[in-house]
């Protein structure tokens, strides 16, 4: 028997660490990553939270953040390679121009 | 139920007898290989190591574990030495959700001829394939040159498109079946209809269709001839394990092998009725007759892989990746619809 | 205790895969732990019954997104990554403001709570329940999000093509 609120603090350390990663790289792509990290740390809370109140819309709710997240990603690397063709650079801070 | 020292004891030795057998059963796919090639090619074949070179298998063995395992100093040496474990370790580890026969009585305890059944067998095995990609794309990458580059992003990309189309032809047997567990499918598929026919999924179930796109998208799945373009050596020198050697280069083979075994296997349980065969006899053989049957329909599903591979050219990457999108999927999807709505009107008689 | 032994191990893997993303320079090693990552969150869905939605995770995420970041990685030849004076001050006053505000949250969030515990597998989310609920009561958001994942096909295909190949629109022709 393991309290819920452990799955609840492993969520947010991982949200956290995902916010984190967010903050403090500079590469789009690792960015990408901890947008990822964010969404699987959000999801664990969803399973955790459903076996708490024994519903299963916990479980059905995290297909849809599944779902979403690889949407997300498709579009969000396609756009990112289309950055590296015009901009040359995968570094944020080099980005920072609207025209060329 | 077991008890839990029976389970342990039954699991370990299940574990490490159907590792050696599946490990005997590679390097003799690989013999069997040579031999329909070659005869298809008009030539004999392996025939000096053994009688029919029959151990010409052993003495690949000995070749790969003695010569040179050359690592080149220009690749990215943890991703380069792990590519290999991944793909072994993701072929090998499919086989333990695999059933090979009916629940056997030893010793008086029951115990079921499978590593183990979860209710989720079938998504566990398109799972271990989806994460073997990573073997295929990591060592394309880190052996730093251009073929293996540019072979691992054509093998990933081919991977990842046909896995879809091989999940897709699988929904139909779901939907025929109502489980996820390689068990309870094939036992969806005991009996005869109109007397003598056998109640396989690909005649009653009628999953004729979606049984020709699991083999094709099974081809380019294993990047197999007509699908291997990645690996060819006329187009991409190796592709991606041209920078590798000897044991590791084995460790590919063997996984590819394994690949093709597991997809045959699968194909058996989902399309073609498992172990489900005529028995008869004194209780041993009623035993190992279902055993029997699965092994001649893998082999038959091996056969069938190996002659394709003998006859056929292979696909230009385009044509492979046009095939994959604009004709198999739609067709699984179809076949999806139509399998669904038969179903349901079956039903609703 | 066989579940807090679990759960303990594989939450120790999932933080150590985090925190190893945080600290490599190169995107492809944080890839990698990034699938270790999910890969335990599989494990750990698995001890709390949910079986589908851990496969899912494996062939979804893991297998299928992770790989397409792995491909835009080796695709664009990304290399490490460089500390700038930009990155040195976001890391010296975001770590401590995040982990600040993240034990905020969390320390007001736990004290007033009154969950309790979960056994192992204590909610089994068999295929065939979560099937019906997402075609029964979820079937509104399943029809939007199949939409959604149109819509981003097609926003990838175009993205993704080379320049020459996409038409302009309409109005510039003169």
């Amino acid at each position: 028997m393991v309290p819920v609120s452990y799955y609840l603090i492993l969520s947010g350390i991982l949200f956290t660490c995902g916010v984190i990663g967010f903050l403090i790289k500079r590469n789009i792509i690792t960015i990408f990553m901890s947008i990822e990290l964010m969404l699987n740390g959000v999801n664990l809370s969803f399973v955790a939270l459903a076996a708490h109140w024994q519903k299963l819309n916990g479980q059905v709710f995290v297909f849809f953040v599944m779902v979403v997240a690889a949407a997300e990603a498709a579009v969000g690397l396609a756009i990112i390679i289309e950055v590296y063709r015009t901009r040359e650079t995968l570094n944020v801070d080099q980005v920072n121009l609207l025209k060329l | 139920m077991l008890s839990l020292p029976i389970f342990l004891v039954a699991s370990l030795v299940k574990i490490v007898l159907v590792i050696l057998i599946l490990l005997t059963a590679v390097a003799y796919t690989v013999w069997l290989e040579r031999k329909v090639v070659g005869h298809i090619q008009n030539r004999w074949g392996p025939t000096r190591v053994g009688p029919f070179g029959l151990l010409q298998p052993l003495a690949d063995g000995i070749k790969f574990l003695v010569k040179e395992d050359l690592t080149p100093p220009h690749v990215y040496k943890p991703l380069f030495i792990a590519a290999p474990m991944i793909a072994v370790v993701c072929a090998l580890s499919s086989i333990a959700v695999i059933p090979f026969g009916t629940t056997v009585t030893l010793l008086g305890y029951q115990i079921p001829l499978e590593i183990t059944d979860v209710n989720t067998g079938l998504l566990v095995i398109l799972g271990i394939t989806s994460v073997g990609v990573y073997g295929v794309a990591l060592a394309g990458w880190s052996s730093n040159s251009k073929y293996s580059l540019l072979g691992g992003l054509r093998a990933s990309a081919q991977m990842v498109s046909y896995e879809i189309c091989l999940g897709l032809s699988l929904v139909g047997v779901l939907i025929v079946a109502g489980s996820f567990s390689l068990r309870e499918i094939v036992d969806a598929q005991r009996g005869h209809f109109w007397g003598f026919l056998p109640k396989w999924n690909i005649l009653y179930g009628g999953q004729i269709i979606a049984f020709f796109i699991y083999l094709t998208a099974a081809y380019a799945e294993t990047n197999r001839i007509p699908f291997d373009l990645p690996e060819a050596e006329t187009e991409l020198v190796a592709g991606y394990h041209t920078e590798y050697s000897a044991m590791k280069f084995a460790m590919f083979f063997m996984a590819e092998y394994a690949n093709m075994i597991t997809v045959a296997c699968l194909a058996t349980l989902l399309f073609l009725g498992g172990w489900h065969g005529p028995v008869f006899g004194p209780p041993l053989l009623q035993a190992i007759l279902p055993v029997i049957w699965f092994v001649a329909k893998v082999f038959v599903f091996l056969f069938l892989y190996i002659w394709v591979r003998g006859t056929l050219p292979r696909f230009r990457y385009d044509q492979l990746m046009a095939f994959g999108w604009k004709f198999l999927f739609p067709l699984a999807i179809a076949n999806v619809v139509v399998t669904a709505l038969i179903v349901a009107y079956r039903s609703s008689l | 205790m066989l579940h807090l032994v679990l759960f303990l191990v594989f939450g120790a893997i999932c933080v150590a895969g985090a925190i190893n993303l945080l600290a490599q320079t190169h995107p492809i090693s944080s890839a990698l732990s990034l699938v270790v990552v999910m890969a335990s969150l599989a494990v750990e869905y698995l001890l709390l019954g949910a079986e589908f939605v851990a496969v899912v995770q494996v062939i979804v995420y893991a297998g299928a997104v992770m790989v397409l970041f792995v491909f835009v990685i080796m695709l664009l030849n990304a290399g490490r990554e460089e500390r700038t004076q930009g990155s040195r001050i976001a890391t010296i006053l975001g770590i401590p403001g995040v982990l600040a505000g993240g034990l905020l949250v969390a320390w007001a969030l736990l004290e007033r709570s009154d969950t309790g515990a979960v056994g192992l597998g204590s909610l089994p989310g068999y295929p065939k329940t979560i099937g019906g609920l997402l075609f029964h009561e979820f079937l509104l958001p399943f029809e939007v999000t199949s939409i959604l994942v149109l819509i981003a096909i097609m926003g990838a295909v175009v993205l993704a093509s080379k320049p020459g190949t996409r038409t302009p629109p309409a109005g510039k022709e003169s």
